[in-house]
């Protein structure tokens, strides 16, 4: 039952983030849509990944899309919606060959989580998310940094936009020195426990870029600016140790991030911190740097 | 009717929404909205099938962390295209040519 009113309101939310007749009302339905996708993953065994979608799915997208509502012009005619008919009648025959060609699927039984289970012993972690995510499937995250790295670099080409940043309200001023510190060791607190259970570096780094964004709305924190080498280091160190990891297993080792067994939990931990530092700094000029943050 | 069948139905329709509304709305934001309904469609597909053994499939919720964070990234890149090509074209925000097809 609780599933079924889930997926409904989802369902509903997602309608509304579209149609909602005015943008800021759009933004705020996708920002409880993030919400509520969170929750639908905890119903699914996926802890995880529920806190990785509502640090980055719900907030730090919802962050990002409510900047650009502040600069963006002013919807100068209400959306009006061409052929609506047609197109719904499109995507309901779309989504009715999807649900049929997707419905086998569930009574398959995918030949990878056995072939995980066996080698978590000598992966270094005892998280299979983790395992995979650093150890089987190494090369993928590797990307997925690099990826991070080629959004950071494709903004910072863009010309800054110069918007005055609104006053903070006071009482969200005094909230954010209150959880500013709790959202570091919450952070460090993930980091640590994805080598175990659900947790790790996206996740830390989501939250701590979460931490950054709303000080940086706030002024609390001091400027950030791309010539600082603290920022760049930041901003670069966790590919950076993923590649340097990579390249020496590839020179010296077995190959192409095959960590040697009995390194393999230090070489994890050391990727994972650098990773969240990348990530949280990452993220927060992702979001924040719209001004001349990223200007050299 | 199990939790996972639900949620694989519930993530399809959610996909199909964001493809309509792809192909409905104008404003920019709107459509950044959704392709990430679109995004999250899928990534709700995938923690269903994921959930079809127990424990859950760590490789397909790898694969949806994986393509949490490059979501994010490409939704960062787009919004910031769309302030910057308002701001180009400062003065003439979007406008909808009358009457006119799709261009």
């Amino acid at each position: 039952m609780v599933d079924l009113a889930i997926g409904l309101i989802l369902v509903a939310l997602a309608i509304g983030a579209l149609l909602s007749s005015t943008l800021f009302g759009s933004l705020t339905l996708f920002f409880a849509f993030g919400m509520l996708m969170a929750v639908a993953w905890a119903r699914l065994h996926a802890p995880d990944l529920a806190l990785a979608e509502a640090a980055i799915g719900a907030g730090l997208t919802g962050a990002l899309l409510f900047n650009a509502l502040n600069k963006s012009p002013p919807e100068v005619i209400k959306e009006r919606l061409r052929h609506p008919l047609s197109v719904a009648l499109v995507c309901a025959a779309i989504l009715a060959l999807l649900v049929v060609s997707l419905l086998p699927s569930l009574d398959q039984v995918s030949p990878l989580p056995p072939m995980v289970g066996p080698r978590m012993d000598a992966s270094g972690v005892d998280y299979p998310v983790t395992a995979v995510l650093l150890n089987f499937r190494g090369w993928d995250t590797l990307l997925e940094i690099a990826v991070l790295l080629l959004a950071l670099l494709g903004v910072k080409v863009l010309l800054p936009t110069h918007t005055p940043a609104p006053q903070p309200w006071s009482l969200l001023l005094g909230w954010s020195k209150t959880l500013a510190p709790v959202i570091v060791v919450v952070g460090g607190y993930l980091l640590w426990r994805g080598s175990r259970g659900a947790g790790g570096a996206f996740q830390a780094g989501a939250l701590l870029a979460a931490g950054a964004v709303m000080l940086r709305l706030n002024h609390v924190l001091p400027e950030i600016r791309w010539s600082q080498l603290l920022l760049r280091i930041s901003v670069l160190i966790g590919l950076a140790t993923f590649l340097t990891v990579a390249i020496a297993t590839a020179s010296f080792g077995d190959g192409w991030l095959t960590y040697p067994s009995a390194y393999s939990k230090a070489l994890i931990l050391a990727i994972e911190t650098t990773a969240t530092i990348s990530i949280a700094a990452t993220l927060t000029l992702l979001v924040e740097g719209e001004g001349d943050e990223l200007q050299s | 009717m199990s939790p996972e069948l639900l949620y694989l139905v519930v993530g399809a329709t959610i996909w199909a929404v964001g493809l309509g509304g792809l192909l409905l709305v104008h404003h920019m934001l709107r459509r950044v909205i959704a392709v990430n309904l679109m995004g999250s469609g899928v990534f709700l597909v995938l923690v269903a099938l994921a959930a079809r053994s127990s424990p859950p499939d760590p490789v397909l919720q790898a694969l949806v962390v994986t393509g949490l964070v490059v979501a994010i990234s490409a939704t960062a890149f787009a919004v910031r295209l769309a302030s910057a090509r308002a701001q180009h074209s400062s003065g003439t925000p979007e406008v909808e040519r009358p009457g006119g097809d799709e261009s």
